[in-house]
């Protein structure tokens, strides 16, 4: 199964920077025991921009969609055998990171 | 009941969560292995009536719940990958019945799934009375005291989530039993003081049903388990409230508390064998865990003939070592009454006080001032703390023992 780990950062009360090369680690043993896809650490909240296209008329404003103190700053795509050693991916990535983690199963992966 | 009826309502106690455990690894879903199951079952009580009891009826049983699971399987299989799975079965479900040395296995593996931390507590509970208590979805909506719309609800999302999440229908590893085996711990403690005390003005005082199905499942645990010292501690803990169980509450209903208790009540069989599981973890030199330490608690009551003779030291004693286990105010509260016993109530109502703060909203905190204001002669300030108390209390025999106290109070001292 595939799993989304979210990494959870907080602008109200943010994680403290990464232990240098933490995640580096993390990541290196995550591709070496064969759980990899894809990661990636997102820019600042101030970075996002918001695209709505629905109504035919696109309307693009600044800013994240959500106005809430919780954001998403960074994910892993990982493909694991079940949701144990997702939990546990996960809590070896909280640790690197530094940060919470929100462990979530793809409903389906193109 | 007819001979028959009996042995089914029997053969179901004991081979339901076995039955459906096997069905559910080897299917990966829990609707389909209790539909199976629940369909078995029926088969069965026909089939039994014209043919006799089968000589192994757990084995008729898991193969019959197989056969149903597969031919549901069958009719659903729009879906290719489920098509595959049952093509796949069809081969296993046809051999011979498993050897029942799988048996334990398979059911701690439904403990451990429905009890497993990504679930809600509240669900992991009713999931677990489900699917390996084999209560009905009726029977644990009224045991917990809500809608059975909101229970099935509760039940079918625990269900959904495990599916979807990719739950695993395995024991967890050795290096993170003691986490998982504290959560199925946690769930049958639960289990077990909804029974003793129940939560509610509406329901029985004490739900006999409830405690024995957590002693029974905690049984089962401990057979999987039997080196764990918590599981001991659990079990033995149990089985020492249980066995006071039918002293507890008067003809009356109201709540008999343990130094009035008739200790000829008291069901020595169940006491000799918690006080034997306390002297095992004691025997084993290792540190003991809460549980162990309350069982040890529980062993140095119902040891004492009288409430006179009860060894209070003792019992302080395993509080303080408790204390440093679990600094929870609740704790805190339980050893300043014991405190109450071994050094006045002047010293523990000190303690008491001091735990205001947290525990303002438990009845249990009101009730424990009420008795130590008492017995210091402060009678108004005893009524005032009976009224907060009686206030907060959800249990009738409770409520009834607590009004009891109080209206005493009014009348020695006729300040009412």
């Amino acid at each position: 199964m595939h799993y989304l780990l979210s990494v959870v950062d907080d602008t109200a009360n943010p994680g403290p920077a990464d232990e240098p090369g933490a995640v580096d680690r993390f990541n290196d043993q995550l591709k070496q025991d064969g759980y990899w896809v894809f990661a990636g650490g997102l820019q600042t909240l101030d970075t996002a921009t918001v695209v709505d296209a629905r109504s035919g008329d696109t309307t693009v404003t600044d800013g994240p969609f959500a106005e809430t103190k919780e954001y998403l700053a960074g994910f892993w795509v990982i493909e694991a055998p079940d949701l144990d050693v997702a939990l546990t991916l996960a809590e070896g990535g909280s640790r690197a990171c530094r940060r919470k983690i929100e462990v979530r199963p793809f409903d389906g992966i193109a | 009941m007819s001979g028959l009826d009996e042995v089914v309502a029997r053969v179901h106690r004991d081979e339901w969560a076995r039955v459906v455990a096997t069905i559910a690894r080897r299917f990966g879903d829990l609707d389909v292995a209790e539909d199976a199951t629940a369909e078995a079952f029926a088969t069965a009580v026909e089939r039994w009536r014209d043919d006799g009891l089968p000589p192994n009826p757990g084995a008729w049983l898991t193969t019959t719940a197989g056969r149903k699971a597969l031919d549901r399987v069958r009719r659903e299989s729009r879906r290719d990958e489920k098509q595959r799975q049952a093509l796949m079965l069809g081969d296993q479900l046809s051999g011979p019945p498993e050897p029942t040395g799988a048996v334990g296995d398979e059911r701690l593996r439904l403990v451990f799934t429905c009890a497993h931390p990504a679930l809600a507590m509240e669900s992991r509970v009713a999931l677990t009375l489900r699917m390996v208590g084999g209560l009905t979805v009726a029977e644990i909506a009224r045991a917990f005291l809500v809608q059975e719309t909101a229970m099935a609800q509760r039940i079918t999302r625990a269900k959904a989530k495990i599916r979807a999440a990719g739950i695993p229908w395995r024991v967890p590893e050795a290096d993170d039993l003691p986490t998982r085996v504290a959560g199925v711990l946690a769930v049958l403690y639960l289990v077990f003081n909804e029974g003793y005390l129940a939560t509610s003005a509406d329901a029985d005082p004490v739900r006999a049903d409830l405690t024995a199905e957590a002693v029974r499942l905690t049984r089962l645990v401990r057979e999987l388990l039997p080196d764990d010292g918590e599981v001991a501690g659990l079990l033995a803990l149990m089985l020492l409230i249980e066995a006071r169980r039918g002293a507890r509450v008067s003809p009356h209903g109201e709540l008999v508390t343990l130094d009035q208790q008739d200790r000829g009540a008291w069901d020595r069989d169940l006491v000799a064998e918690g006080h034997a599981l306390v002297r095992e973890r004691l025997a084993s030199g290792r540190p003991p865990g809460r549980y162990q330490l309350l069982a040890a608690i529980n062993a140095v009551h119902t040891d004492a003939r009288d409430a006179r003779d009860t060894d209070w030291s003792q019992v302080v004693a395993l509080y303080d070592q408790l204390v440093r286990l679990d600094p929870s105010p609740v704790v805190a509260l339980n050893r300043a009454v014991a405190v109450g016993e071994l050094d006045g109530p002047h010293v523990a109502l000190a303690q008491v006080d001091a735990l205001a703060g947290s525990l303002d909203g438990y009845h249990a905190f009101h009730a424990a001032r009420a008795d130590l204001l008492r017995r210091l002669g402060r009678s108004a300030d005893a009524r005032a703390a009976y009224d907060r108390a009686i206030d907060l209390a959800g249990n009738s025999a409770e409520s009834a023992y607590l009004r009891r106290r109080r209206d005493e109070l009014g009348t020695a001292e006729g300040d009412a």
